[in-house]
């Protein structure tokens, strides 16, 4: 009874789970199973990711990526917010802009890291801006579909009171979409987070957590040090997501946003 | 009559090439050329070959189906794996509490972070971009297929045992069915995550593809050449989202009329 019990709690199962896939790696590693050349030891990844915690240099460039990561969010916020709630208020402007929207979308945002050195020649602006086209699409989406779930007869009742156009939107439409607003940016974030390491990676420069792996790309441990490198990043955004999910949760008690990953 | 509206629908989109075709004649920047030099870049690049084989050119035949193929073959495979274990994970709840955790921190991992550690792996070549594709895409299958294997209607189960269906039975009949909503909507948002894997890992370690076209075009400051691989990947992942719908509306038809009779 008391062993199931302990299999019943989800912390200490997944904490169960995280020791046992560690130390496989590492007997893997020990035994020669897996080729240390091919997956470096994880003990030494741990130990390495552990210097990186007080490393001066890595946390200069774990800054430089967060700033470029939280401007490019801040920005297709600003963008995509307003003109969802454009095209959600305003249909026919919507089934207008839709065949190019359609279009503009599915273009890997990824490619425009190469247009996008061309055109900026400082490296915070590439970040930026291929940060903002890739993640205003979810807040956009979102936006439009909070507002189809807007209660009709509220709004209706708001209108019969003489209530102008834009007081409707401010007192209902903006409230109840905004639970779905903010599941738009959490989506965002993640993505934001990618575009703006990959540019690092792809266009160069001097500081970030992706130059801080092309770096490292040239000396002896260098599997170790990406492999690290990329357990922080993978801490990081755990940790913006986890963050969203609380603010979420905090803000928007009332209502459950569908998490609709579109 | 319906051919006519959906043309209608259309309207905006050849006013908008006429507006970016003058706008971008008055501007005369570079960085930005007229459409008009786009498509005709599009056409050098790739439709010069004889009319007997709709003019496409040996340099289109050489770099876009490889991609094409890496792209599909990574979401495939990563699609096998990430259903099988998501039906794993959320049908065992022992399972689940064991390795979400893992998972959830793999997923947080930015994907780009691992193509020095794949570049070292494989080396270039398909077996890099392909392992890329894979690790990229898999968990937003994964974790909605265990989603979907995890909530299905307890009725249907409980009929299922009571009329005797075996293991195998209550998966491929019961289990999997109600899990294919939740399986596409994963399906589709790493279709277009595999495209821009594809991409990245084509601009990092390649020798063909219609990535490494884009590094070359911006390599030799070929900016109506970064422009044309830009629309051709934006048609590109237009028509994988067109097919996959179709698809999709085809294998779903079932469950929405399914849905309708309860």
């Amino acid at each position: 009874m008391r062993v199931r019990s302990l299999f019943e709690n989800r912390v200490l199962c997944g904490a169960l789970g995280v020791a046992g896939l560690l130390c496989l790696l590492e007997a893997g590693g020990r035994t020669g199973v897996i080729d240390p050349l091919v997956f470096p030891l994880i003990s030494g990844v741990v130990a390495r990711a552990a210097t990186f915690a007080i490393d001066p240099e890595f946390l200069a460039d774990i800054a430089a990526t967060l700033t470029a990561w939280a401007a490019g969010l801040l920005l297709a916020t600003l963008i995509a917010v307003p003109a969802g709630l454009v095209l959600g208020t305003m249909p026919r402007v919507e089934a207008a802009v839709r065949p190019i929207t359609e279009f503009l979308r599915p273009i890997p945002s990824i490619a425009l890291v190469s247009l996008a050195a061309l055109v900026f020649a400082e490296r915070f602006n590439i970040k930026v801006s291929v940060a903002v086209y890739g993640s205003m699409w979810p807040i956009l989406i979102n936006t439009m579909y909070g507002l189809k779930d807007v209660d009709p007869v509220a709004k209706d009742t708001l209108r019969s009171f003489g209530f102008s156009p834009f007081d409707v939107l401010r007192r209902v439409s903006l409230p109840s979409t905004a639970p779905f607003i903010a599941t738009g940016v959490r989506l965002a974030s993640a993505i934001a987070l990618i575009l703006v390491i990959s540019a690092e990676l792809l266009a160069g420069g001097s500081s970030g957590i992706g130059t801080f792996v092309l770096e490292a790309g040239g000396s002896i441990d260098a599997l170790e040090f990406i492999v690290a490198a990329a357990l922080w990043a993978g801490v990081i955004g755990l940790l913006s997501n986890g963050l969203f999910v609380l603010l979420e949760r905090r803000l928007f008690r009332w209502h459950r946003a569908r998490t609709e990953t579109t | 009559m319906i051919v006519l509206r959906r043309i209608g629908r259309l309207w905006l989109v050849p006013v908008v090439i006429v507006v970016w075709e003058l706008a971008t004649r008055a501007l005369g920047d570079d960085s930005f050329p007229p459409p008009s030099t786009i498509a005709g870049r599009m056409r050098e690049m790739w439709l010069t070959g004889p009319p007997s084989r709709l003019w496409i050119n040996d340099s289109a035949i050489a770099n876009i189906p490889p991609s094409v193929v890496r792209l599909l073959g990574g979401w495939l495979a990563a699609a096998l794996a990430g259903v099988t274990l998501g039906l794993l994970l959320g049908r065992s709840a022992l399972l689940s509490r064991l390795f979400e955790p893992i998972v959830h921190f793999l997923r947080a991992i930015p994907p780009p972070m691992l193509l020095s550690f794949f570049l070292a792996l494989f080396a270039i070549g398909p077996e890099m971009q392909v392992a890329t594709i894979i690790f990229g895409v898999i968990w937003p299958i994964l974790i909605n297929s265990a989603d979907g294997a995890r909530t299905i209607d307890r009725q249907h189960l409980d009929t299922a045992l009571v009329f005797g269906l075996s293991r195998g039975q209550r998966l491929w009949r019961v289990i999997l069915p109600s899990a294919t909503p939740k399986i596409f909507a994963g399906l589709r948002v790493s279709l277009s995550l595999a495209l821009i894997l594809m991409v990245i890992s084509e601009l990092v370690g390649s020798t063909e593809g219609i990535g490494y076209q884009l590094l070359d075009a911006r390599r030799s400051y070929d900016r109506p050449g970064v422009w044309a691989t830009i629309v051709i990947l934006g048609v590109l992942g237009f028509l994988l989202n067109s097919a996959f719908l179709a698809v999709e509306r085809r294998v779903l038809s079932w469950h929405r009329t399914a849905k309708q009779t309860t």
